[in-house]
């Protein structure tokens, strides 16, 4: 199963390479990892999505993060509310006569236009993992020469559901 | 004379070297196990100019100092401290870093590294400690600043001996440990992120209790955390006022005395019949500070297949890892017995299950063959037992003669069995005797040791005969890697590829050139006659002791299997 685990850590050298470390000495796969500075100085936030066997493997997973020295913090966000974003920038092959049937599909995706050249435009797109999977979908049959995402980063709503509603929140249940 | 070294070394110029050898002093440190190298010359240095502050003792190879510190640290309880250079020094370290990691001992261990200018650089003597470090440590520093580092220092001892202990790494750049540094350092700390929980949550205690009036076929699995809390005593008052037979892991022998009629002696792949038994046919299964190892447990769709589980450890990531857990407690374990202990025991009878783990006891005890001619391992080692009264601590390596060693040399004590457990290293219990020894100067100490073992540290001879430390190295010669042939011959048809027949030095020989009286063993009554003296005197020796070849260790459960399915249970 996938799961969104996020971990507040002290911005100290080598932190991410403990953290990954222990996630591949202990077989867990990381499908994405996300990792920036955050509101408070000298802490940053990892965000990872993950596929693990099961709960017991998951519950493993957050108590050995939570075991390095420097990691404050473990959350496994997936069943809560949560706002999760990924960027993603996708240069396809475009000549001028097709520029615009491209600019057609991707405004439903609120994506940009971030540059262009002769042969190919960059388009920038945000939002979950399945929507950036879908305009990615959408654009492969023109030729795409480069992508490049950021993994997604998330944290939960302000307001959390009670507990029954949760599940229909969820992004990836 | 501490407070005056202390003094000494103010007077001189501060270097960041000064500021590790005052931070040792602080610590109170006594002794370093190191080996000087380019990058730590500021450091020794140093100590050189806080001489009498601690006693630094110089293996022949950095392997061995850490292994001593393990020992140390194991004996003492407190930290054993190493020092080694860059470089070829820091990864000749990296098997005890690993093995400390795996049996959760103790130990600060300083690397010297390359200047900050040129980390990085592939220099002389760089190796990349941090990296080559991380998985096997509880936590590494590299000190990038001398503000610092009597704050690392302190960082280190607190992590290294908290919560569940283990291995740190602090490295230090040589500029760093060379710069002068006048001001007065701040070294207080703070680490949100290591905060272990040591008192038992007592809602979770409630529960243990409800199930233990409840249960029919208790029984306690006491792992090493019992040793590391100083929970013997609670220990035996807990399994006396519930009456609940116990099992004790490798590690765990000593936390409850062997001879004890509750006791069930070890568990596992050459555990009792009775301990597995008991482990199998529980219907309530308490682990006080075991990790329910691989080894310990078998087949773990076999293990305690009926049982509640109750899981008491400090480290909250053992709980549940291995065997799905049903009363989680995460704590100290003498807390927890503690807690335990001062609750309700009355009305509880589990005679009709005490009645049947004795009978498997007496039933099925460990046996052997007896030899005319020659002599058995397991002889060997109860006469060793019985010629030290149980009361000397024993270290080993892995293998043959440490199952051996655990079957029969029954402990009554905590802090006398020190051995490579997790990590199963050779070459790790004649250095871990040397450490043990300089650690409890009065106490007996003997190294039983495997030939092949003995053969990758016995450069350590040096020590011995050096400081006269007292240590008795036993070696149970069968000539031949004993536990690989063991499985050649149960598992690979008798293939006995390269675990047989190498070439030996003449080990009498041996401990001659260092002045070492060595003494070859080859028949009964020479044991019986070399034995107790070597034992009574306060010299070290080393005892060949030729015992035989194919002698393999039963009661065994062979990998994959599972508790129920134990083989050679009888002759």
């Amino acid at each position: 199963m996938k799961r969104i685990v996020t971990a507040i850590v002290h911005n100290r050298s080598g932190v991410l390479n403990r953290v990954t470390g222990l996630l591949s000495k202990r077989q867990f796969n990381i499908e994405s990892i996300s990792v920036g500075r955050t509101e408070t100085e000298g802490v940053s936030k990892m965000t990872f999505v993950v596929e693990v066997e099961d709960e017991r493997k998951l519950e493993q997973l957050t108590k050995q993060l939570n075991k390095q020295i420097d990691v404050l913090k473990v959350s496994d966000i997936t069943d809560k509310a949560i706002v999760a974003r990924e960027l993603a920038m996708v240069k396809v092959i475009s000549n001028p006569q097709i520029r615009s049937e491209i600019q057609g599909i991707i405004e439903p995706f609120r994506a940009t236009v971030i540059d262009v050249s002769r042969e190919s435009m960059t388009v920038q797109v945000t939002g979950n993992s399945d929507k950036v999977d879908a305009l990615i979908d959408l654009l492969r049959p023109y030729g795409i020469k480069e992508l490049a995402r950021t993994g997604l980063t998330a944290f939960t709503r302000g307001h959390q559901p009670q507990v029954a509603e949760i599940k229909s929140y969820s992004l990836l249940k | 004379m501490k407070a005056e070294a202390a003094q000494k070394v103010k007077t001189a110029p501060r270097t960041g070297a000064d500021l590790l050898v005052d931070s040792l002093i602080e610590q109170g440190v006594d002794t370093l196990f190191g080996y000087p190298g380019g990058a730590v010359l500021p450091i020794y240095d140093a100590i050189y100019r806080a001489e009498g502050s601690f006693d630094h003792v110089l293996p022949r190879h950095e392997q061995g100092a850490i292994h001593a510190a393990e020992g140390y640290a194991r004996v003492s309880g407190r930290p054993g401290v190493v020092i080694g250079t860059s470089g070829p020094g820091a990864t000749n370290l990296i098997t005890g870093i690993a093995d400390a990691m795996m049996d959760s001992l103790p130990v600060v261990i300083f690397t010297g590294q390359v200047a900050k200018g040129v980390i990085g650089t592939d220099a002389f003597q760089e190796s990349d400690v941090m990296g080559i470090t991380t998985p096997i440590t509880k936590h590494n520093y590299q000190v990038q600043q001398i503000e610092e580092l009597p704050r690392v220092v302190k960082e280190a001892f607190h992590i290294a001996t908290t919560g569940r202990p283990g291995p740190v790494v602090v490295d230090i750049p040589k500029d760093i440990s060379s710069k002068v540094h006048e001001k007065d350092v701040e070294s207080t700390f703070h680490l949100p992120g290591y905060q272990p929980t040591v008192h038992p949550n007592p809602l979770q205690i409630n529960k243990l209790h409800d199930a233990l009036l409840q249960a029919k076929k208790p029984v306690i699995l006491a792992g090493a955390g019992i040793i590391h809390s100083k929970g013997s005593e609670d220990l035996q008052n807990f399994a006396k006022n519930y009456s609940i037979p116990v099992v004790t892991t490798l590690l765990g022998l000593g936390s409850f005395p062997g001879s004890d009629e509750l006791s069930l002696g070890m568990g596992g792949m050459h555990g009792t019949y009775s301990a597995n038994r008991a482990l199998y046919e529980c219907d309530l299964l308490i682990n006080i500070g075991a990790r329910f190892d691989d080894r310990l447990t078998g087949n773990l769709e076999h293990f305690a297949p009926n049982a509640k589980v109750a899981h008491v450890d400090i480290d909250p990531a053992e709980i549940g890892k291995n065997v799905p857990t049903t009363i989680p407690i995460v704590s100290d374990a003498k807390a927890a017995l503690e807690a335990l202990n001062k609750r309700d025991a009355a009305k509880l009878d589990h005679q009709e299950w005490l009645d049947k783990t004795n009978k498997n006891k007496v039933e099925y005890p460990l046996w052997h063959d007896d030899y005319e001619d020659q002599i058995s391992p397991q002889w060997l080692m109860k006469k060793v037992h019985a010629y030290t009264q149980g009361k000397s601590i024993v270290t080993t390596d892995v293998g043959q003669h440490q199952m051996w060693a655990a079957q029969y040399y029954s402990f009554h004590q905590p802090n006398k069995w020190v051995t490579s457990g997790g990590l199963g290293t050779m070459g790790f219990g004649f250095p871990a005797a040397i450490g043990a020894q300089l650690a409890s100067p009065e106490a007996s100490v003997i190294s039983i040791v495997g030939d092949g073992g003995f053969q990758m540290t016995m450069q350590e001879l040096s020590l011995l005969q050096e400081r006269k430390i007292p240590v008795k190295v036993v070696i149970v010669n069968n000539q031949a890697l004993g536990m690989v042939r063991q499985w050649q011959e149960k598992f690979y048809e008798e293939r006995y590829s390269h675990s047989l027949a190498q070439s030996q030095p003449d080990f009498v020989k041996l401990a001659e050139s260092y002045e070492i009286p060595g003494y070859k063993i080859e028949t009964k009554e020479d044991l019986e006659r070399v034995l107790p003296d070597v034992l009574n005197n306060d010299q070290p020796a080393v005892i060949d002791c030729r015992v035989m070849q194919m002698e393999n260790v039963y009661p065994m459960i062979a990998p994959g299997k599972g508790l129920h399915e134990m083989i050679g249970v009888t002759r």
